[in-house]
């Protein structure tokens, strides 16, 4: 509201010191209401659209710290009178939660460090070779970005288990070792980047992969910090292929404890659930809000050369 | 220190053929700057000497050796390009040594050379910036710096200057000229602007649609022009080009046929005192443009309009004008552009709207 005042005063004070033709400072008068009604209006919309967003969060937030029948009162209390802490503990407690935390970073993380080293000299040669076929290889792996993993499961899961991969690691994390997404995304940022800044490096004695790395590379780091962000959420959260590979322990993952949790405690402790949810979003949202910088520069990056 | 010498070089691109048996010697330490209008094939001649692109047919020799299959970064050459083409990630020291780098020089002789250039070039407080930061002159002075420290046989700069506002292209411009007579090494140059080629260039390579026109001294060219097309590329304004197409009563002494007839705009006399030898022109005053210590009229003939350029003279009043060119002013060409010498005019003919006094 403050910052609407502000704005009312710049016009109204143009407006008191032109000549006082009637009509004419009326007509600034309306036109500063108007100005202040659509400021509001767009507030209001950004603020409806922050609590479609923000509201499940903290649901979620406040449930985790209700007693059971407290979860149940209708309508619901959004702050709990006395938060019960204990439910983080109940949920962590209610499997090997450090094992699954630490398969989760194992196969996060790799497949993140395979995906670098896939993804960036892919885009790079599609982006800036000319070679027999480029095309029709995009294409294809611009095709594999349209096929729903669901319809291709089944086979890469029977490829999986003839190399004796299920309930390992590895299982989980060679399936995801390139990305069309980051070959695409990045592709393109390399694509921006000017010719004479290559050609300069050739004339500078560079030899090809210390161009990629010293140049074009650091170049497009907002790019890629983006996409790092973007594959570190989604195999973080993934909850289908763990599940589908996994039959014990040894390689299951945080999503898969969350989700047994309805199991363990019987169907309708929502407290304990949403206490493991918070314990499985966390992480995320911290290196979310580390990177935030990184990630809004990504996405402006392209006006500013 | 390098001579450059293309031979027979040819250039396709896809079906287009944007250079054609072009053969030229590029002196060992001069400044020669090749210059004509964009799409003329300056710059993709300019491409192959240092290697980023391949000509499709003929040799490239840098002194003793052809360097058809060096690389690019083993022909020892430099270059400068139009938009900088600065390392963005990196600092301008980053710049300035990353070329020594990759050639391996050790870290305390590295430190000394960008060092070095870095004073002459008056980067000294900016080496840790980002080019980001910098101005345009300045990254212009980081990508010459980047380009001297390697001292290079050859020096190869694409428009260098065309990104810069008006006073700091003169000032770079005498500090280009500076560098090279400092430097003593070969420095080919290309432009578009024929004002940059006749100041800065010891050589000047005049190229059109992708074949050298004349190749030769400033001064020679202006005064000795080989064709129409040079004729008219050089000087501001260019020369004056009467079509003798349509032209009656000029009596010309030639073994060649006539085509057109030119003059430059400075030997055109206005209302001569006494008579003049040579073509008489009388028309009107369309424009007069003064620049102080120099005007330059734009006259309308009955021959067609032309410029006349006075010195030190008091602005012409007058709408109605004489002017007057001397016999040994002007110049011959024949229909297809080719210079002809050794023609000249009968005396005391009349041509419509001119005289031959």
């Amino acid at each position: 509201m403050k910052a609407a005042n502000r704005a009312i005063e710049g016009p109204i004070r143009a407006a008191a010191g032109t000549p006082m033709n009637g009509i004419r400072s009326k007509r600034a008068l309306l036109r500063t209401i108007m100005n202040v009604v659509l400021r509001l209006a767009n507030a209001a919309g950004l603020l409806l659209l922050v609590l479609i967003f923000a509201l499940p969060f903290v649901w979620m937030l406040s449930t985790s710290l209700k007693t059971l029948p407290e979860t149940m009162i209708f309508p619901p209390e959004w702050i709990p009178r006395n938060p019960v802490w204990k439910n983080y503990v109940d949920a962590w407690n209610t499997g090997p939660f450090l094992h699954y935390m630490t398969n989760s970073v194992i196969i996060a993380v790799s497949i993140l460090l395979l995906q670098m080293l896939t993804i960036i000299p892919a885009s790079y040669a599609f982006a800036r070779y000319k070679f027999a076929g480029s095309g029709f290889l995009f294409s294809i792996v611009m095709v594999t970005l349209m096929i729903p993993s669901q319809l291709i499961f089944l086979p890469v899961y029977l490829e999986l288990s003839a190399f004796k991969l299920l309930n390992t690691h590895l299982g989980l994390i060679l399936p995801f070792a390139s990305s069309a997404f980051g070959i695409f995304l990045l592709r393109q940022a390399f694509r921006q980047i000017s010719d004479e800044l290559i050609e300069a490096a050739r004339l500078d004695q560079a030899a090809e992969w210390k161009i990629i790395v010293r140049i074009m590379v650091p170049m497009v780091k907002p790019v890629l910090v983006t996409f790092a962000l973007f594959s570190f959420i989604a195999h973080w959260n993934d909850y289908f292929w763990p599940l589908v590979m996994t039959t014990n322990e040894t390689a299951r993952t945080l999503p898969i404890g969350i989700a047994k949790i309805r199991e363990v405690e019987g169907v309708g402790t929502w407290n304990i659930l949403m206490a493991g949810n918070l314990i499985l979003v966390a992480p995320i949202l911290v290196v979310f809000f580390l990177s935030q910088r990184q990630i809004i520069k990504a996405f402006v990056y392209n006006g500013v050369k | 220190m390098a001579r450059i010498l293309l031979k027979g070089i040819s250039k396709t691109f896809k079906d287009e053929t944007v250079i054609q048996d072009l053969n030229l010697e590029i002196k060992d330490g001069s400044f020669t700057v090749l210059v004509g209008p964009s799409g003329c094939g300056k710059s993709t001649t300019l491409r192959m000497v240092a290697g980023l692109e391949k000509q499709s047919g003929g040799e490239i020799w840098i002194d003793d050796t052809c360097v058809n299959d060096t690389p690019p970064g083993m022909r020892d050459v430099a270059m400068v390009f139009q938009n900088y083409a600065l390392y963005p990630t990196m600092t301008v020291r980053g710049n300035i040594e990353f070329g020594l780098k990759n050639r391996g020089v050790p870290r305390n002789e590295r430190d000394k050379l960008v060092k070095d250039i870095s004073e002459i070039v008056g980067l000294a407080p900016f080496l840790d910036k980002k080019p980001q930061s910098l101005s345009g002159g300045q990254r212009q002075r980081v990508a010459l710096a980047r380009a001297m420290v390697k001292k290079p046989k050859v020096f190869i700069l694409d428009e260098p200057l065309s990104n810069l506002d008006a006073k700091l292209r003169n000032q770079m411009r005498t500090e280009l000229i500076q560098l090279h007579k400092r430097l003593g090494t070969t420095f080919v140059y290309v432009t578009h602007d024929q004002v940059e080629a006749m100041s800065m260039g010891d050589e000047i390579v005049v190229m059109n649609k992708g074949a050298i026109q004349q190749a030769d001294s400033p001064m020679k060219l202006y005064q000795d022009p080989a064709n129409l097309f040079t004729a008219q590329f050089i000087g501001t304004p260019a020369m004056n080009i009467i079509d003798m197409q349509g032209m009656k009563g000029l009596n010309i002494r030639s073994d060649r046929p006539v085509g057109f007839i030119g003059f430059r705009p400075e030997q055109g006399l206005l209302n001569p005192d006494r008579p003049v030898e040579g073509l008489v022109l009388k028309g009107d005053i369309l424009t007069r443009e003064s620049l102080g210590a120099e005007n330059i009229y734009q006259i309308r003939s009955d021959a067609g309009t032309f410029f006349v350029k006075t010195f030190l003279r008091p602005l012409e009043p007058a709408d109605a004008v004489t002017v007057a060119v001397p016999h040994d002013q002007l110049y011959y060409f024949g229909p297809d552009g080719g210079r002809i010498y050794g023609a000249g005019m009968q005396e005391r003919a009349l041509i419509a709207g001119g005289a031959i006094v």
